[in-house]
């Protein structure tokens, strides 16, 4: 139970990054530390204490404590999705700081196209 | 079980000097203590396939950040003080005791750490190896039983390259 | 971008051939032991990086004008696309496991599990490709150059 108050407490600080720092690489740090704690929320959900990892192999019999398999099938995907989107806002800020010369994002008011 | 406590406490301690640090480069590379703390994380709640997969691509992410910001400029933009920022700030730490208060009144409802009563995933073990012939059971259901998922996720990394290859390409008008 | 001293050009020369069978294997065995196309392809991407991190950009630049990374990628897509639409053009559903059922393996053998280890080989291609080519775009490139 303290496991996963402490997994959310890392998730309102990746929040907290979002919503107050003014420096674009400062929110982009805030987006990538929210993927890491919904990573491991997600793993921690699906872990029976005294379990093995799930792989049947020829000398486990098929009745033995197996971890769930479901909840590690869904963080596979959602780690390389989290690449993904970091190398997309990457390429943003490198464009937006191209144009304005800064990173500030109260600088960087005029959106046209 | 202790380990467990003790490194996710060490991966809030890097959040923290990866938000406030006056250089964005040191910043970036307290980013990499989460990482790594991350996958011994994974390796202790018994699940290698995660393991492999976050560890390179954390040092991937590290590798296109500091690319990024040695490109361009490394200095953290200026903070005034001034009695808006402090309002502004005692409000997001309210929001933010509200949302761990009420999300611990959601944590007695699920099942103890460790408890999981395999609801769902059932039939997976089982028969998973009659129905698909697979010896690893995540790979049966990332193939098998969910496999509209896998298609997803191809399909939305095609599209992040894609995106990447568009943004930098062409040169754009510069501000004068 | 330069490249590094000529200890870790030979060091890499070492190692490369070890990394890449070892990406290959794992993409390979993803039914029967930890890993798969995902574990594989990241692997076999880190590989090529560790290349270009050794011996410089200038290499890169001179010697690749047609735009392999991007072919790569589109290949192991549409390999992935051409395997689920194999099971509609036998009359039954999309994306189903036909191989398994009409002519299955032996279990814990390398030919076994029908679809699964050629999906592991499309994912593995594409992957690999995909992230090889975000690392070439954002980290040697300069703004507005074309690959």
């Amino acid at each position: 139970m303290i496991v996963f108050i402490l997994a959310i407490i890392l998730f309102s600080i990746g929040l907290y990054g979002i919503l107050v720092k003014r420096n674009l690489i400062k929110m982009i740090i805030g987006l990538v530390i929210m993927e890491y704690a919904v990573n491991l929320m997600l793993a921690l959900v699906g872990f029976r204490t005294g379990g093995i990892a799930p792989i049947i192999t020829s000398e486990i019999p098929e009745a033995a404590k197996f971890v769930d398999p479901l909840p590690q099938a869904i963080v596979l995907t959602a780690i390389v999705i989290g690449l993904g989107t970091t190398a997309l806002l990457v390429s943003f800020a490198v464009r937006i700081h191209e144009k304005y010369d800064t990173f500030d994002v109260r600088k960087i008011r005029k959106l046209r196209g | 079980m202790t380990t467990l406590i003790i490194l996710t406490i060490l991966m809030i301690l890097g959040a923290v000097v990866a938000l406030e640090s006056k250089d964005v480069l040191s910043g970036i590379i307290s980013l990499g203590i989460i990482g790594f703390a991350l996958t011994i994380n994974f390796v202790l709640l018994k699940a290698p396939d995660l393991a492999i997969v976050q560890i390179i691509i954390e040092t991937l992410t590290l590798i296109i950040l500091i690319a990024a910001v040695l490109k361009t400029t490394r200095e953290e933009t200026a903070e005034k003080y001034g009695i808006k920022k402090i309002v502004l700030g005692f409000i997001g730490l309210v929001f933010i005791v509200v949302f761990i208060y009420s999300s611990i009144k959601v944590f007695n409802h699920l099942p103890e750490f460790g408890e999981q009563s395999l609801r769902m995933a059932k039939i997976y073990i089982d028969q998973g190896l009659p129905l698909t012939g697979a010896g690893n059971l995540v790979a049966a259901v990332i193939l098998d039983f969910r496999g509209y998922d896998t298609l997803g996720e191809a399909t939305v990394l095609f599209t992040a390259v894609v995106g990447v290859m568009a943004v930098l390409r062409k040169v754009g008008r510069k501000r004068s | 971008m330069r490249g590094m001293t000529l200890i870790v050009k030979q060091i890499t020369n070492l190692m490369v051939p070890s990394i890449l069978l070892l990406g290959i294997y794992v993409v390979l065995h993803g039914h029967l032991t930890p890993g798969g196309g995902f574990a594989g392809g990241v692997l076999i991407a880190g590989c090529f990086t560790l290349l270009i991190l050794a011996y410089g950009s200038e290499r890169i630049k001179s010697e690749a004008k047609k735009m392999r990374a991007s072919l790569t990628e589109s290949i192991g897509i549409f390999l992935f696309w051409f395997i689920t639409i194999i099971g509609l053009l036998n009359g039954t559903y999309f994306f189903y496991n036909i191989i398994a059922k009409t002519n299955p393996g032996e279990p814990f053998k390398l030919f076994s599990a029908g679809i699964i280890p050629l999906c592991n080989i499309a994912i593995g291609i594409e992957v690999g490709a995909a992230l090889f080519s975000i690392f070439i775009t954002l980290a040697i490139l300069k703004v507005g150059e074309r690959l």
